[in-house]
């Protein structure tokens, strides 16, 4: 089953066109992996699937929603389509479980015993039951993106999109949050990747796709991309990052 | 010099009386301002034009022109268009319109410092923008709004002497019209002074130590 559709999809930032019609269908349970090199759209097409930028044209459908349409209650599909940033955004102000609850509590209105059970249950499985109290600013950078991704699952979405999650870490605290990904992924979420990390990709991808001028410019089964790509661009590319 | 100790024990109770009055006024007119610099703050960060031309008007009218005659026009001029304020109202309501706008611009400032990340990721969980702006915002907004907000308070301390003109029996007023009815200029004015440090030094120093507090850390 086709979960999101993206149809003909251009961003423009001023005169800068960076998406220049990008078609994409995903299904459920698919892990998709966004290669290409900064600039080349991974971030700003993401950002269109749950319109934290705003599409200059064409179509995006997320689970059966017309995202594009100017009367569709974005909300209600942002709270099934997560997004994990790079540089986290956790709210300073809250402790990491107090991250976890806002969303189930504001926007669900989730009793708090069930908003704090679903938190805790996040919190423990990412590793992180002990720092229950502690303010982000605390927590290493490994530690603030497993919040970061425990916030985006307490709104038990059925997409989750992960824009560079690991490139503002120190490479020590790379491989703890890769191993919380994996996991989701194991465990058949449906998820899009826009990163550099290749292990990952080899492991976990579903589907790997490498952006290029605007366009995806070629896609295929991890196998496929990484040993027998088709493109020159791309080529040089995986040459550049292997 | 001419401080008379017996006298100034003599008017302290008036003094006293002016003093209640001045708080009286500041405290609710910083109450009104803080709510009205809020939303007007909240306003003119909008993207909707009906929301920011009116806020930004109301805002560079404010500034561009003098309290004392803010205080004159809310009291003497607007009777003639029907509204009929009482002096404690007017003063209050001359003191809130004022401070207000300041106050907008404290809130703008507090609200704007929030990096665009914390917008995206509540946006990014379903959140509307009132959620946002209420849970997200601008609690990390309010303390950097908080030691301003309370320099605003102190200034405005000091500014309700300027309600004098309506006749209003503040703090100042009173040492004024003690002054001319005991013949000693000195007792009065300086008992006056007094009071007024009575709040604006430990208000200050308050801000000194939020400063401090809500600088570092969380």
């Amino acid at each position: 089953m086709s979960v999101i559709k993206v149809e003909n999809l251009h961003k423009k930032f001023g005169r800068l066109e960076v998406l220049k019609g990008v078609n994409l269908e995903v299904q459920q349970r698919e892990v998709i992996v966004l290669l290409g090199s900064s600039g080349s759209g991974k971030t700003t097409l993401l950002r269109c699937l749950n319109r934290l930028e705003e599409p200059n044209a064409g179509r995006i459908e997320v689970l059966g929603k017309v995202v594009t349409h100017e009367k569709t209650n974005l909300n209600q599909i942002r709270q099934k389509m997560t997004m994990v940033f790079q540089l986290f955004h956790l709210f300073p102000h809250l402790t990491a479980l107090q991250n976890l609850t806002l969303g189930p509590l504001v926007v669900q209105r989730k009793s708090r015993e069930e908003a704090e059970r679903i938190g805790m249950e996040l919190l423990t499985k990412v590793g992180l039951a002990d720092k229950r109290d502690a303010f982000p600013p605390k927590l290493s950078g490994g530690q603030q993106q497993r919040v970061g991704i425990a916030r985006a699952l307490a709104m038990q979405p059925e997409i989750m999109l992960f824009d560079e999650p690991t490139s503002a870490l120190d490479p020590e605290f790379t491989r703890e949050v890769l191993d919380v990904m994996k996991k989701l992924a194991r465990e058949g979420m449906t998820m899009l990747v826009a990163t550099h990390e290749m292990g990952f990709a080899r492991e976990v991808a579903s589907r790997v796709l490498f952006l290029a001028d605007g366009v995806i410019m070629e896609e295929g089964t991890p196998e496929e991309i990484f040993k027998n790509a088709q493109t020159e661009r791309c080529r040089t590319f995986l040459s550049k990052i292997l | 010099m001419d401080f008379n100790f017996d006298l100034f024990v003599k008017i302290l109770p008036q003094l006293w009386q002016g003093f209640l009055m001045t708080l009286l006024l500041s405290v609710l007119g910083m109450f009104f301002a803080t709510i009205i610099g809020m939303f007007v703050g909240i306003a003119r960060l909008s993207k909707t034009p009906w929301l920011t031309i009116p806020t930004t008007l109301y805002v560079e009218i404010v500034r561009g022109t003098p309290l004392m005659l803010q205080i004159l026009i809310i009291y003497y001029a607007l009777p003639s268009i029907g509204i009929n304020l009482e002096k404690i109202p007017a003063g209050v309501f001359a003191l809130a319109f004022c401070y207000g706008a300041y106050i907008s611009e404290i809130f703008r400032a507090g609200i704007q410092s929030i990096e665009r990340g914390q917008v995206e990721a509540a946006r990014s969980i379903g959140m509307t923008t009132t959620q946002t702006m209420r849970y997200v915002i601008l609690p990390q907004a309010i303390r950097r709004i908080l030691p301003p907000l309370t320099n605003d308070f102190v200034a405005m301390l000091k500014d309700s002497s300027l309600v004098a003109i309506i006749a209003l029996f503040e703090l100042t007023t009173t040492a004024r019209y003690i002054s001319t009815s005991s013949g000693n200029v000195f007792t009065p004015y300086i008992g006056a002074a007094l009071f007024y440090l009575l709040i604006t030094i430990p208000v200050s120093r308050l801000v000194v130590l939020l400063e401090k507090r809500l600088g570092v850390g969380q």
